[in-house]
């Protein structure tokens, strides 16, 4: 009565099926819309992430520096460095805490037993990062244009932009790191303790070069370091020619946390939270 | 012929987290159409025999299939849908568009206006999901478990917390799903839930299957009575009284679990007119599966 029945038709007629019943990219935008539109409705997320980078920003960069070309200096050099504060807090709240609170919450679950690919979800996280940092971007530009009279040639401003923008990924990396690692109540002080101290010694407050010396060879083992440094050099700060170092240094941390993440996904796999 | 391939099937199952042994050799072949309920105590093994049909966990060894192929796969979970136990689902989006997402990720997805209309959601679609009560909340993720037009659905705990009218409002969306032919499975630790619902009780504990049968044979086996009363009856006259499955008895003190309370007691009355401290309760569910447990054993 009870036949046993066998898996085994190959994935090759899965992924013609696939093509032939709807297109997969559609499936991927989708989430991602919902997952920006969600994200941005959370005031909890908005405030501190979009908020306190152009907080600090105006205050220290905008603010607190006086005296015509020094100030506008000051105001350029702190659009680049709070600009990567900014966008690697959007990477760790946004995948750190959202991946580590959903999956703590069973709605992960929900997700991976729909035929939503995994590979969406996470895309979409990652492309909702990409927006909000973009926007986060856009707003301190025109901030720091408008009222600190910062003045660059419209290649910088575009090098800036997707300096921060896609410097952004391998924070997303990391943020999917702890977010697998950390349990999804403690994600949140976790994240928070990384973040702001990471940031500091990678002197994305005060410049590196005014850290002690010690400190200033730890900055060059931390990813935002990188990060700030490319991004000053975007705005003309940093040589030119220290960027395929940044490039290489990020690319690394990137591939890094990946790994990690994909080791702590696995273990993951079939526990249960929640 | 096409019946021959079973909905979702476990083979031999075995299942651990850790040190605790979820599942120990579980086989059971679902039959398309209808409802199947799982029925268990908390811990039982339902969540878990679930999660092994969705594929969200692998057992360690055996074999789970669902319609005769890998649970993971595309294919597979195109056909079904899933209301699982969940604490938080995202707030800030609408009722309208956590449906409109979820139908995105099937081909021949139900129209909305249908899933709003079986799921009773209906004047909720502009909502957010953060805004809504606990009882519209699992219709919600009941919407979403119905998206896909799913020829199977898997309702893990679905009316837990509810009361009593929110349940049976419930189970009339569930029927309502099972008159289209398709199947469901649903795990539950309320037995009127199961025998409201189910064409077939499977009941589970410590991740053994210790009953498996329609709602009527079920019943017959747990929805005893108990009484309990002071008596100078032998313990072998009481134990011949028709209807008496079940016998505890202690210098005169006797806890006697039967079939038909009424009879029984009449039965006590006539035979001891000194008997004092007649008790009669209904068996509380966890009872039922120790005797059940214990039947099993003795077979």
């Amino acid at each position: 009565m009870s036949t046993m029945a066998t898996a085994a038709s190959s994935p090759s007629s899965e992924l013609l099926a696939t093509s032939r019943n709807q297109s997969p990219l559609r499936v991927y935008v989708t989430e991602a819309k919902y997952e920006i539109i969600k994200q941005m409705r959370i005031p909890a997320f908005m405030i501190p992430t979009i908020g306190f980078p152009i907080m600090f920003y105006v205050l220290f960069g905008l603010v607190m520096p006086s005296g015509g070309n020094n100030a506008r200096a000051a105001a350029t050099y702190m659009l680049a460095t709070y600009g990567a504060f900014g966008v690697i807090g959007i990477s760790l709240f946004a995948l750190g805490v959202g991946v580590a609170v959903e999956r703590g919450q069973g709605w992960l679950a929900v997700k991976r037993a729909s035929p939503l690919p995994v590979s969406a979800y996470f895309t979409a996280k990652y492309v909702t990062t990409l927006v909000i940092s973009t926007v986060l971007m856009l707003l301190m530009c025109i901030i720091g244009a408008v009222f600190g009279h910062v003045r660059m040639l419209p290649s910088q401003w575009i090098a800036l932009l997707a300096t921060e923008t896609l410097g952004a990924i391998p924070f997303c990396a990391m943020g999917l790191a702890v977010g697998y690692l950390a349990g999804p109540n403690s994600a949140a002080a976790i994240v928070n303790v990384i973040y702001l101290p990471m940031a500091f010694f990678s002197g994305l407050f005060i410049p590196a070069e005014m850290l002690p010396r010690f400190l200033q060879g730890f900055a060059v083992a931390l990813p935002p370091y990188h990060l700030g440094r490319l991004a000053l050099d975007a705005v003309g700060v940093e040589p030119a020619s220290h960027a395929p170092g940044h490039i290489v240094a990020l690319l690394g941390f990137g591939a890094l946390f990946t790994i990690v993440a994909l080791i702590a996904y696995r273990r993951d796999d079939g526990k249960t939270y929640g | 012929m096409t019946n021959a391939i079973p909905a979702a099937q476990l083979s031999s199952v075995f299942k651990s987290y850790g040190d605790t042994v979820a599942l120990r050799d579980v086989s059971l072949d679902i039959a398309p159409g209808g409802v199947i309920a799982l029925l268990g105590p908390n811990g039982a093994g339902k969540t878990t025999t679930v999660k092994l049909l969705l594929g969200l966990a692998a057992p360690d060894s055996g074999s789970v299939t669902l319609f005769g192929n890998d649970p993971r796969r595309t294919s597979s979970r195109r056909r079904i849908g899933a209301m699982l136990q969940v604490a938080k689902v995202p707030e800030t989006l609408r009722v309208r568009e956590h449906i409109d997402l979820f139908r995105s990720y099937y081909p021949h997805p139900m129209p909305a206006a249908d899933v709003f209309a079986a799921a009773g959601l209906d004047g909720l679609e502009d909502r957010k999901f953060g805004d809504l009560s606990g009882g519209q909340r699992q219709r919600v993720l009941f919407a979403l478990a119905i998206c896909g037009d799913p020829d199977m659905l898997f309702l893990d705990e679905p009316t837990l917390g509810f009361d009593v009218e929110t349940r049976r409002s419930f189970w009339e969306q569930i029927r309502g799903f099972v008159s289209r032919g398709r199947t469901v499975l649903l795990t539950t630790h309320y037995l009127e839930e199961a025998d409201a619902l189910a064409d077939r009780i499977v009941v589970i504990d410590h991740g053994s299957v210790i009953a498996d049968g329609t709602p009527a044979q079920i019943k017959q086996r747990v929805s005893g009575r108990k009484i309990r009363c002071t008596t100078r009856l032998a313990e072998a006259d009481l134990r011949a009284i028709p209807g008496v499955t079940e016998l505890r008895y202690d210098h005169g003190n006797a806890e006697l679990v039967v079939t038909n309370a009424e009879g029984v007691a009449r039965e006590l009355l006539w035979n001891d007119e000194s008997l004092s401290n007649l008790e009669v309760s209904g068996i509380q569910l966890e009872e039922a599966f120790l005797a059940l447990t214990g039947s099993q054993e003795a077979a």
